[in-house]
């Protein structure tokens, strides 16, 4: 993928961040929308670790050793940032308050299946908080790229890995598209300028549903 | 009130083999490094450990897997130190994943005397294998039990003598929920002031969760931050 898709990409769902919400972004692909975000833009981002209102990521000579973010980047607060302990940082969590949720995948179903955390035998870190965040946001995206790296897609009938949790994505951010999960099935939203829909078809392990006249662009 | 300051070396040898041990810290905020290497250098074994996540190679939790100290870990992460995982997969250590808040909430429910607590995260997924399932009203549950541990082991950022704790930024994370669920806290701290020199509405743990409390005489360079 190059850099220019990727940052396309993250710049279309930073689009998808509206005033006003509180968001979490997990750690890899997600947070590199932090980077496409207006600085201005009235949002709460919460990470894990125990943070509502995280800044912008702070080089070493500006880092303060007792502020980090759930991906162990040093970051600065904003006005209004609060700090509290691991059973309310879930609370939010669990409770609904997180308007939207940014996740990675190594498979996503079209029917919202997302697995995430574990590769039997080969990578097992443990869940940390992708489940809760998951299965509680009161809405789940996911940023990945449309295929791995042997161009298998990352988009699937089902899911082969255990699952993160069941049903929960409701829309797809990838290099090629944006794709929502719909009780019909799997539906193209947008598809990146210059791709071809027969292309993003074959790259695409599941079915994809058309929308109805031409297809938007990002 | 009375003090609770004790010398580290003291406190931490009640901590003996077969102990469990609840240890603070998400990444290098909030861990106890110092308590830590006293552990290890007096060298309790067969030890249960309980901790977010096991540290990176090299620091913290990590010396105590090292020194082969650790028979079992209770953790949500442990992604960030290879040592762990491959101890993991050579079945040296007994490792169980438990999802974040789900390990906050089980401590927290041992701290608050709760028998355990009844959950839906983790339904569907490796986690819910050879849990009790409950049906409640209908919903499907998890029922997962509360966790006590023998000690507990802290990091404030300011303490006084009676133990009144409380911690900077991002250093809160477990360290609060940890002293309320251990037998036994011991808290190192970065500033021990006398009783009355904290401001009551701002102590994150009340002095009666604690039993011994110290200062650090330095922050040694672990504490500081990482340059990666």
């Amino acid at each position: 993928m190059s850099s220019g898709a990727k940052e396309r990409m993250l710049a279309r769902a930073a689009r998808d961040i509206r005033p006003g919400m509180t968001v979490n972004l997990g750690i890899g692909l997600p947070t590199g929308v932090l980077g496409h975000l207006d600085a201005g833009l009235p949002i709460c981002l919460h990470s894990e670790n125990g943070i509502a209102g995280v800044g912008r990521q702070l080089p070493y000579a500006e880092a303060d050793r007792n502020l980090i973010d759930a991906g162990g980047a040093y970051v600065s607060p904003v006005a209004g940032t609060s700090y509290f302990d691991s059973a309310v940082s879930f609370s939010i969590v669990r409770r609904g308050r997180l308007d939207l949720t940014l996740l990675g995948a190594f498979e996503v179903a079209m029917n919202g299946d997302l697995a995430n955390w574990m590769i039997p035998g080969r990578f097992s870190p443990g869940p940390g908080g992708a489940i809760e965040l998951a299965q509680k946001a009161r809405r789940v995206g996911v940023i990945t790229m449309h295929t791995d790296k042997s161009g298998r897609p990352k988009i699937v009938e089902r899911c082969t890995l255990p699952l993160t949790a069941a049903g929960c994505v409701n829309r797809i951010y990838t290099d090629m598209a944006v794709c929502d999960i719909t009780p019909e099935g799997l539906r193209l939203a947008e598809i990146a300028e210059g791709v071809d829909p027969d292309r993003l078809q074959s790259a695409t392990g599941a079915p994809l549903l058309m929308p109805e006249g031409p297809i938007p662009t990002f | 009130m009375r003090s609770k300051t004790t010398p580290m070396a003291e406190a931490v040898a009640a901590i003996g083999d077969g102990a469990s041990v609840m240890i603070g810290g998400f990444g290098v905020p909030g861990t106890p490094f110092c308590l830590i290497e006293e552990l290890a250098r007096q060298g309790a074994k067969e030890l249960t450990i309980i901790k977010n996540d096991a540290n990176e190679a090299g620091m913290g939790v990590d010396l105590l897997l090292q020194n082969r100290q650790v028979a079992r870990l209770i953790t949500s992460h442990i992604g960030l130190n290879a040592n762990a995982i491959r101890l993991m997969n050579a079945g040296e250590i007994e490792v169980e994943l438990v999802s974040q808040g789900i390990l906050a909430e089980r401590i927290r429910a041992g701290g608050a005397g709760l028998v355990g607590i009844v959950t839906d995260i983790g339904l569907g997924t490796p986690l819910a294998k050879g849990k009790t399932m409950l049906s409640l009203a209908g919903r499907e549950a998890i029922f997962e039990p509360a966790l006590t541990a023998d000690f507990a082991l802290l990091h404030a950022e300011r303490a006084d003598d009676f133990g009144n704790l409380s911690y900077a930024a991002t250093a809160r994370n477990f360290n609060p929920l940890m002293a309320m669920a251990a037998s036994c806290s011991l808290a190192e701290t970065e500033t021990l002031v006398g009783q009355g020199q904290m401001i009551p509405e701002a102590v994150h743990t009340p002095g009666v969760f604690v039993d011994h409390v110290m200062e650090l005489a330095e922050l040694p360079e672990v504490y500081h931050v990482v340059r990666r």
